[in-house]
């Protein structure tokens, strides 16, 4: 056996490329089996992962071919595991602490994660002791679905309002389905509908029923409302035709299905030559949804790629994809033609002048600028709070940033209500939003009684 | 049940007024204000004015104009029939100006539906001049006249009213010595921007109601953006209704026409898709 790291298999790009099927096939028992082999059981990688899953563990049984039992050990701390092994930025969490990658390769955890997940999940419903209280989990991202759950579990009648038409969060508008397939979200959401779990869609709270109206109903009301609103350059020719920002165009094609318009009636707007401009996951999955619906992609970025916020893995299969990378570049005007449709943008070359505090480079303008020609630009430079909760609300204090305020139980200034996920930490990551919620959760149920 | 067509009337030939139960949405509604329906599994979201609201029978009155496949769509349904998706009440409630005693209201073609609940509300004296491209569409001229103090109507072809634009009544309106404390417009974006650029001369604070095209109605994906007094404004989350002398109707009028030929083929699409039906 070789002592390499072994990937999954992935579907080969040009392939890929003209489909939103899951690029990555997952591991066979074979390869899961090989690579948990390579593990030294020494638990190094539990400090890495934000709920402190028993990673050995979970390995150990997939070493034993014991898999029911690596299914549960994971449960135990990660209720959406089919979801995380497949989008946490592994490389900065578990795997970054993985005694392995000191010299070598870190054992592949999120896949191993993922093949447990997907094939030895234990549909049963946890039996629920009703215990008379009532709660209310605002937004149903992987924050509110963690929430209900646990809530649910502890005995309380939860009820989830969603603003949107569909259930799920980032992890449908936003996540595409070639990373994240829908069925996957959707497996999760059904097993809460059967413990019991109540889901209202297009309830937007703030304007449909207020948090003090939920307050009357329910015993506590826990708000995750994620950081949906996106933010924009602020520079000339930004309100042109083909100019969009990242979560118009991943609404569209993920949540609408635009890319098999006019079967769906939602269209897209497309190009033939997209810039994207970021250098996150959002920007990853945009370039790559543009990839998907035939143009060629640029992906422009202000600094170097290894300082990139998106996930390795993500970057590569961008590559692979043909995306183009434009590091050092700085987007300071988009050009419009007669008709106001954009013609291309003008960017400006920068230079590293040094490390900043957080690791990344730290950049200066060089002042040189030049043209890229491109028919449509996609913004993907970061999102924050939507400010409807805050603004139909007494009582509940928000940072500069449009982020509730909450104190180490996750209680936020406003008696009864509790806050988790992105719209208390900024635009975070998945298993961090769970790991809040989960935390939320524990505290209304510690003063509410299980 | 929420959603539910509880009854439908047509206005014109292609106008259909509906009441729509939703008791949350009704009793949270205030002038201004609009929803975002879905009329199937794979359909389109479309923004829509609320009309009116009765708080106590828990419905709410849209006003729909068949201008694409979505709105079409939605003019076949009846009373029975459920909306499969219903969102609101969206944006800011408008509010008047304090002490405003004489306002004008000016409406033209789908504009004339989201007019009628701001003509409705306003408590001083109503002056309302209404525009559309003949007498079939102009709708809703029974309830302008019952909430009007004064209803002027105009058509391009003459068949009912003065012939000619909304501007050019108002224009007489203003040369026979009327004033106003303030005008609200709706209507298409270059009827808007003409009231506007008329009124600005005049000093009368003008408001319009924003109809760009949205996709989530929440502020999440930013399709409804433009530039107002030099900054982005959501339409969705900030608006709908501005003070006209802000928005930048250049914008507005560009990024209406992004979707122009995806339009027409949704509609050839369920066209064909049709006639196969019928044909089988
Ligand atoms: C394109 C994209 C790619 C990403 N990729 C990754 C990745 O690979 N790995 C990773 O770990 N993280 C990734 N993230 C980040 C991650 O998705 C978020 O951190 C996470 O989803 C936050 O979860 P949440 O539950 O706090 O909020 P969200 O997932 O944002 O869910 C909030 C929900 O609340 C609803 N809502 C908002 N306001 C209201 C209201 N007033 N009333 C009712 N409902 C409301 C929203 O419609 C939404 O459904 C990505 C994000 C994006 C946008
Ligand atoms: C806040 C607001 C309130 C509105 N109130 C009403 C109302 O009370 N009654 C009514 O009949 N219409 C109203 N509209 C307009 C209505 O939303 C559009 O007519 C509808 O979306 C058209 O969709 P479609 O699929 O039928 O037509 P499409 O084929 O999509 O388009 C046909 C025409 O409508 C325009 N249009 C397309 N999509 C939109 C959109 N999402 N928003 C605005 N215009 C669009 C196009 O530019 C085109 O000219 C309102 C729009 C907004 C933004
Ligand atoms: S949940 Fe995420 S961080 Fe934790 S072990 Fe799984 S993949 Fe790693
Ligand atoms: S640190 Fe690496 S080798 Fe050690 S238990 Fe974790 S995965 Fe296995
Ligand atoms: S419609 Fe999406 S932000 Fe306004």
């Amino acid at each position: 056996m070789s002592s390499g790291r072994i990937t999954p298999r992935m579907r080969p790009a040009k392939e890929r490329i003209c489909d939103f099927e899951e690029v990555s096939l997952g591991y066979t028992e074979e390869e899961a089996v090989a690579e948990a082999s390579r593990c030294l059981l020494c638990g190094a990688c539990v400090k890495g992962c934000p709920v402190g899953i028993d990673i050995p563990g979970f390995i150990k049984a997939i070493q034993e071919k014991d898999f029911k039992r690596g299914y549960q050990i994971i449960k135990k701390n990660n209720l959406l595991p089919a979801i995380c092994g497949r989008v946490c930025p592994q490389e900065t969490q578990c795997e970054a602490m993985c005694i392995l990658g000191k010299k070598g390769d870190p054992i592949n955890i999120g896949a191993l994660e993922r093949f447990l997940a997907d094939h030895y999940a234990d549909e049963s419903i946890p039996r629920i002791n009703e215990n008379g209280h009532k709660a209310a989990v605002v937004g149903s991202g992987p924050g509110g679905l963690t929430a209900a759950f646990e809530l649910r579990r502890a005995g309380f009648q939860v009820t989830v309002y969603e603003a949107l038409h569909e259930l799920g969060g980032v992890l449908k508008y936003g996540i595409p389905g070639f990373r994240l397939p829908d069925d996957v979200v959707d497996r999760e959401i059904e097993t809460l509908k059967k413990m019991g779990v109540e889901f209202l869609t297009s309830f937007l709270i703030g304007k449909t029923l207020t948090i003090d109206e939920l307050l009357q109903k329910n015993d506590a009301v826990l708000i995750a409302t994620g950081a949906g609103l996106p933010g924009y350059l602020g520079i000339p020719g930004e309100n042109g035709i083909g100019v969009l920002l990242a979560n118009e165009l991943l609404t569209r094609v993920n949540l609408m299905k635009a890319y098999d318009f006019p079967r769906y009636d939602t269209p897209v707007i497309s190009g033939k030559k997209i810039v994207v401009i970021g250098g996150g996951n959002v920007a990853m999955d945009t370039a790559r949804v543009s990839r998907r619906m035939g143009a060629d992609v640029v992906i422009c970025y202000r600094r170097e790629e290894k300082d990139m916020p998106a996930r390795l893995e993500e970057r590569h299969h961008a590559k692979e994809e043909g995306i183009d990378f434009q590091v050092l570049t700085n987007p300071v005007e988009i050009l419009l033609n007669d008709e106001g449709r954009v013609r291309g943008m003008v960017v400006e070359r920068m230079k590293i002048t040094g490390v900043a505090d957080d690791g990344r480079s730290r950049i200066a303008s060089t002042k040189e600028t030049f043209e890229m020609e491109t028919d449509l630009v996609v913004e993907a430079i970061g999102q924050s709070p939507n400010k409807i909760i805050r603004e139909n609300v007494e009582k509940l204090e928000f940072d500069k940033k449009g982020r509730i305020v909450v104190d180490e139980n996750l209680k936020t200034t406003k008696d009864n209500v509790w806050a988790a996920g992105d719209i208390v930490s900024g635009a975070a990551t998945v298993i961090l939003a769970m790991g809040e919620a989960k935390e939320a959760a524990r505290a209304i149920v510690e003063k509410f009684g299980g | 049940m929420r959603n539910t067509i509880v009854s439908k009337e047509n206005l014109s030939e292609d106008v259909c007024s509906f009441i729509v139960e939703h008791p949350e949405i009704a009793s949270h509604y205030e002038p201004g204000q609009f929803v975002i329906v879905r009329v199937h599994e794979k359909g389109e979201r479309i923004p829509l004015t609320i009309v009116d609201a009765d708080p106590e029978k828990g419905t709410i009155r849209l006003v729909v104009q068949g201008v694409g496949l979505t709105s079409k769509l939605m003019n076949q349904m009846k009373a029975g029939d459920r909306l499969i998706d219903l969102l609101g009440p969206l944006g800011r409630p408008f509010h008047f100006p304090a002490d405003a005693k004489k306002g004008l209201f000016v409406g033209g073609g789908l504009g004339i539906a989201p007019l009628y609940p701001k003509v409705k509300h306003f408590e001083g004296e109503r002056h309302v001049t209404l525009g559309a491209k003949d007498a079939s569409h102009l709708i809703l001229q029974k309830e302008m006249k019952a909430a009007s103090f004064r209803l002027t109507l105009c058509t391009d072809d003459g068949s009912l009213g003065e012939k000619g634009l909304v501007t050019h009544a108002m224009q007489r309106l203003f040369d026979s010595g009327e004033s106003f404390d303030f005008c609200v417009a709706i209507g298409p974006l270059v009827m808007m921007k003409a009231v506007v650029e008329a009124n600005k001369a005049l000093g009368l604070p003008t408001f319009v109601s924003l109809n760009p095209i949205m996709v989530d109605g929440t502020g999440m994906c930013g399709g409804c953006r433009f530039e107002y007094d030099g900054e982005v404004k959501f339409a969705c989350v900030d608006g709908p209704v501005f003070d006209g002398f802000k928005v930048n109707f250049h914008d507005l009028l560009v990024r209406s026409r992004q979707y122009e030929k995806h339009e027409c083929r949704a509609l050839e699409h369920y066209r064909e898709k049709k006639s196969k039906k019928e044909s089988l």
